[in-house]
């Protein structure tokens, strides 16, 4: 299908005096797993509810898959979501549960019964079908929500934080699985979330969102190694933004960039400097051991600082500390400066 | 010392919980179940007819009277009356009781508790007695039907037997309104309370999944709030049917339980007939409940 799954065009959702949506523009493709991400209140979810149907937009038009959904009941509406707090229905088994839309379609008992259970195979749950939902964790709702959603084979599937209440081992395995599970079934994926981890991890596209607008839409490597304004370089991983005097020595423009912290090498002063990289002389001022990494924290000739992330390759926490407040020259590459405005 | 006292409980948490518990354990074993065994052993005893003395025997003599048609029909009566008040109520409150569940701002809820609650800050008595001006020959209701002059489909009403009488003010019609009116408050808060506990993303789910909003309620919100509606009936029904001043007031000369109560009791001493007869709403508030566990009512709990 070469019509997108959803269009937005100038959809703005107004709350009296507060612009929760402002005029924004999105497309999702047939097929993707597209991310939301932003912080809370930056009009993330009032978008993901408009595509459902729980909230209507004030202006603009929603289109999925060519046909104006935007004044359609959600029950009238070829997509189903899982929430946040999963909303599974305590009265029923989790059975009852799965088989809810199709009860309600109208599909005998015996045939939903056997639909519900091949769900529940398909995310992992053989067995579960007898049980209430105050009897099963926290993962396995998350679990029977995303099958209660996926037994209608909607044409877009939507994701509220999903995996927000869950500690961080299950949420990365989730992770890994419900990108499986997309790959599966060959749904389309709208996935709402505030963890740039997560967001990285499993989309195919990102849309950055800030004070009810998309700041930025790409891929996870576009968002994260290219990020075109200030918000997005520091909402999707450190900021390390620079600007003005210090830049214009650094990069010979005083036009505002960011570079990431690992792609930063901490150098000794009388190191050659090649001639794809930028140079900047500086004093460390903080030295964090992480085991894994380091982070330090320098402070730039002529004000601003750079955080910087090396691999703790050879170097032990006490190595590491031995450089503190000791003159240190900085070398990346040009190619990853980007130039993010504002 | 007092620190003493505290670690001295502190560590002995069985103790503290007995000595919590002990004051309303002792109320409800001596007062409640104290009363309903005494009461259960008089209903075994029986009245002689002659003497006027209650005899302390164990007989049955005084439940095989219970099963005398009058008798037989005070139960009916009294059982239909508590139904249909509970039914009525329900109707009535389920719609206020929702639309303050889910649709009223936080002012507009104090203001709608406020309105329900009202009535109880006044006596029972009083309001029951202002329904009397309402109902009676003389009073709002007559006046009102003169005015649209429809007092004539009124007087035809209370022609019927049943459900009519003198006036609105002593007829059965009058009793169930007046019961209506006092016991609707104990019928909306429960549904109210059970009704909000429903989380709004449980609704929006059903409707994502294909529910239209009629379905949603049939299949969500309803059996949600079952729980909530028989909590509010187990109030209405149970005070519909040990009530006696309603239809003392309102009442033709047709006996319901507890004017029976009453009269067996206070007026000819006839302690173990009221007994018996008290046992009878016990056992239909336990079929009650009994039938309502079947229908599901707890399995939400």
């Amino acid at each position: 299908m070469s019509e997108p799954a959803i269009l937005f065009k100038n959809v703005s959702r107004h709350f009296g005096e507060v612009k929760a949506v402002d005029n924004v523009q999105l497309e999702v493709k047939d097929g993707e797993f597209f991310s939301m991400l932003g912080p809370s209140g930056s009009g993330k979810t009032t978008c993901l509810r408009m595509i459902a149907g729980f909230d209507r937009p004030t202006a603009g038009q929603i289109f999925l898959y060519g046909q104006d959904v935007s004044n359609l009941p959600p029950y009238e509406r070829p997509v189903n979501t899982v929430f946040q707090d999963y909303a599974l229905f305590p009265h029923m088994t989790i059975e009852d549960n799965i088989a809810y839309g199709l009860m309600i379609k109208g599909m005998p008992k015996s045939e939903r019964v056997k639909k519900a259970n091949e769900t529940l195979d398909l995310v992992r749950m053989p067995g579960y079908g007898k049980r209430k939902p105050s009897q099963l964790s926290g993962g396995q709702r998350q679990r029977v929500a995303l099958a209660r959603a996926l037994i209608n084979h909607p044409k877009v599937l939507l994701l509220d934080e999903p995996l927000g209440a869950l500690d961080l081992k299950l949420r990365q395995q989730m992770q890994v699985e419900l990108k499986n599970i997309q790959r599966e079934v060959g749904i389309t994926f709208i996935f709402v979330t505030h963890d740039q981890e997560e967001a990285l991890t499993m989309s195919d596209r990102i849309a950055v969102f800030n004070e009810g607008n998309i700041e930025q839409v790409g891929t996870p490597a576009d968002v994260y190694e290219h990020p075109s304004t200030p918000f997005v370089a520091g909402f999707v991983g450190t900021s390390n933004l620079i600007a003005g005097e210090v830049a214009q020595r650094i990069t010979g423009s005083p036009k505002r960039f960011s570079v990431r912290p690992e792609k930063i090498r901490l150098a000794q002063m009388d190191d050659q400097i090649e001639g794809d990289m930028f140079v900047a002389d500086g004093i460390v001022r903080d030295v964090i051991y992480l085991g894994l990494y380091t982070r330090y924290l320098v402070e730039l000739e002529g004000g601003g600082d750079l955080v910087v992330i090396e691999q703790n390759l050879r170097t032990s926490s006490i190595d590491v500390t031995k450089i503190k407040n000791q003159k240190t020259r900085l070398l990346w590459k040009k190619e990853h400066v980007s130039y993010v405005g504002g | 010392m007092l620190n003493r006292i505290s670690t001295y409980f502190y560590r002995r948490p069985r103790l503290t919980l007995a000595l919590f518990l002990a004051p309303p354990l002792i109320w409800f074993l001596v007062v409640y179940i104290g009363s309903l065994i005494s009461l259960l052993i008089n209903s075994f005893f029986y009245l002689d007819g002659f003497t006027g003395q209650v005899i302390r025997e164990f007989t049955l003599k005084t439940y095989a009277k219970l099963f005398i048609p009058t008798n037989l029909q005070i139960f009916l009566r009294t059982t239909v009356m508590a139904l249909s008040v509970t039914l009525a109520s329900i109707v009535i409150a389920f719609p206020l009781a929702y639309y303050m569940a889910r649709f009223a701002s936080a002012r507009m809820k104090t203001w709608l508790y406020l309105a329900v609650t009202l009535p109880l800050w006044t006596s029972y008595v009083v309001r029951v007695y202002s329904w009397k001006l309402i109902l009676a020959q003389e009073g709002i209701v007559s006046w009102f039907a003169r005015l649209v002059h429809l007092d004539g489909l009124l007087n035809w009403y209370l022609s019927n037997e049943t459900l009519g009488g003198p006036s609105l003010s002593v007829s059965p019609t009058g009793i169930f309104l007046v019961f209506l009116y006092i016991w609707l408050p104990y019928m909306i808060i429960p549904i109210q309370t059970a009704l909000e506990r429903v989380p709004k993303s449980l609704i929006e789910a059903a409707g994502d999944l294909g529910a239209t909003p009629a379905q949603t309620f049939r299949t969500v919100l309803l059996p949600l709030a079952f729980p909530g509606v028989i909590a509010g009936s187990i109030f209405t029904f149970s005070l519909t049917l040990g009530d006696f001043i309603v239809p003392q007031l309102f009442g033709t000369s047709s006996f319901y339980i507890g004017k029976a109560v009453l009269t067996y009791q206070g007026t000819s001493g006839n302690i173990p007939l009221a007994a018996a007869f008290t046992m009878g709403p016990i056992i239909i508030m336990i079929s009650y409940l009994l039938l309502a566990r079947k229908l599901g009512a707890f399995d939400a709990l």
